[in-house]
């Protein structure tokens, strides 16, 4: 292995956020994230919007990926957008939402700039791929 | 924009205290993006102002937590904190789960912690390859405390004494006999022992143990006179080392006992890993620890180099496959196909001497 040669890596955050404690799902995804061969960081359960614009900007992942099952996503997500753009980190974050979203609101989120929504029963390999595909690169 | 450019606005910011530039920076670095070195070496004049402590112990043990603690009480002290925790990558497929960002419950939303998980990707020794160089982005940046958390190890994961002033080893209770006291590795390098843990039963006789494993340990050296032990003796066995310590009272390792889901023994943690920094800077070690990892530091650079001088004549040979191919029908065998590539580098060497 020589010095110079480049070894990029996805790096993915998983997070849960707001008051919502099933984090099964976000588990599920961790692991086929790391057997994918991603990075990928857990943020652990109960996390405030601000939290995880923290672990975002200072962890510069490439994939933020939210998942929220209390139906609290029209308040939670753009606070997190929010904070991202703050630290000029939105632009090279690809968000990504996991979760049960109703149809309206898939819309909405997508054009606050979520860039996909994944509800269940969606196909691990999808997932993975939509990632592969449209990570940011570093 | 040009790859220069960028790199010279990063470190700029960086400079300034941009937290985003700190990250993409670390993130060049872990990823050896082109031009990554010239960054590094740009932040290097900027660099020294950081105490650095090492943080490792079996998995388990309670590293990520106390390192949660530790950053709180340097926050309510008005000290900044820079963290990197490093966590292990698959050996297949070279993912990995960084998890050790969960317990740090103390310091969310305090952007000045700093915490970075990193994957050794790959690399054995508890560190990963691009940890001192973070490190370096993490002290020009100004923090005033690294703690660097290893991946959890096991005997012989000593990486850390490269990168740290300071190494703390978490051994918590029920880490096994006396004999396991008496093995090399992991126990010689500590500054600090932490029993962790320390509200389980057990905890005394790991307390005492340990006990006994230092005295022995300074029983043994005083009969060497060398001086050194823990860290230290690490690097004794450096070309440079013995004989040089005469005038070294010596550091005996300390224990001590923490609880680091209360936060109890934090306090008297931080103040035993002062009293190093004291006894360091004091005794003059600090200053030769950083020559030995600048020396250290040079090598590995230059054995990276060469590494990869030889991976272009390799390719130039045919590549691998094909020099493999003539070991394996007996046409030639290893150590000729190795003498064929380094000759034309030896031979570039010999006339640089000549001239």
């Amino acid at each position: 292995m020589s010095a110079d040669q480049e070894q990029q890596s996805i790096r993915c955050l998983v997070a849960k956020v707001g008051l919502d404690g099933h984090d099964r799902g976000a588990h599920v995804i961790a692991r086929a994230f790391r057997d994918a061969g991603f990075e990928v960081i857990s943020s652990g359960l109960h996390n405030a919007p601000d939290e995880i614009v923290q672990a975002a900007v200072q962890e510069d992942v490439n994939v933020l990926g939210i998942s929220i099952l209390s139906g609290a996503h029209n308040t939670l997500v753009p606070k997190v957008i929010d904070g991202l753009k703050e630290y000029d980190a939105f632009e090279d974050t690809l968000v990504l939402v996991g979760g049960v979203v109703p149809d309206d609101d898939k819309e909405k989120l997508k054009e606050m700039g979520v860039a996909e929504v994944f509800g269940p029963g969606t196909p691990m390999e999808e997932t993975i791929e939509f990632v592969r595909e449209n990570a940011p690169q570093r | 924009m040009s790859t220069d450019a960028e790199h010279a606005e990063l470190v700029e910011e960086l400079l300034a205290g941009k937290h985003r530039a700190l990250a993409r920076v670390i993130t060049k670095i872990e990823n050896r993006a082109p031009g990554y070195r010239d960054l590094v070496s740009e932040l290097h004049r900027h660099t020294g102002g950081s105490e650095v402590v090492g943080i490792t112990g079996s998995p388990g043990a309670g590293k990520s937590t106390l390192v949660d603690k530790m950053a709180e009480y340097y926050r309510e002290e008005g000290e900044t904190v820079g963290v990197i925790a490093v966590d292990p990558s698959s050996p297949f497929t070279g993912g990995a789960v960084l998890g050790d960002r969960i317990r740090m419950a103390s310091n969310v939303g305090d952007m000045d912690v700093f915490f970075r998980s990193m994957s050794a990707r790959g690399t054995l020794g508890g560190l990963s390859t691009a940890t001192t160089d973070a490190v370096k982005a993490l002290d020009a940046f100004g923090k005033d405390k690294i703690l660097i958390e290893t991946v959890g190890a096991g005997q012989n994961e000593i990486d850390i004494v490269k990168s740290a002033d300071t190494v703390a080893v978490l051994v918590p209770p029920g880490s096994g006999d006396d004999v396991q006291m008496l093995k090399a590795g992991i126990l010689e390098i500590g500054d600090v022992f932490v029993v962790n843990k320390a509200d389980l039963d057990g905890a005394d006789r790991t307390v005492q143990e340990l006990q006994e494993m230092i005295h022995m340990q300074s029983d043994h050296t005083a009969n060497l006179a060398t001086g050194h032990h823990g860290a230290d003796g690490f690097e004794g066995a450096d070309a440079t080392g013995d004989g040089e310590d005469e005038d070294d009272d010596g550091w005996q390792p300390q224990i001590v006992e923490t609880v680091a889901k209360t936060g109890e023994g934090v306090e008297e943690l931080v103040e035993t890993l002062a009293e190093h920094r004291a006894y360091l800077e004091e005794s003059g070690l600090l200053e030769r620890k950083a020559r030995m990892r600048y020396a250290e530091e040079i090598r590995n650079l230059l054995r990276d180099d060469v590494g990869s001088l030889i991976e272009a004549e390799i390719d130039r040979h045919g590549g691998m496959d094909e020099l493999v191919e003539g070991v394996r029908t007996r046409e030639t065998d290893p150590y000729s196909v190795a003498d064929q590539i380094i000759e034309p580098i030896e031979d570039c060497v010999d006339d640089a001497g000549e001239k």
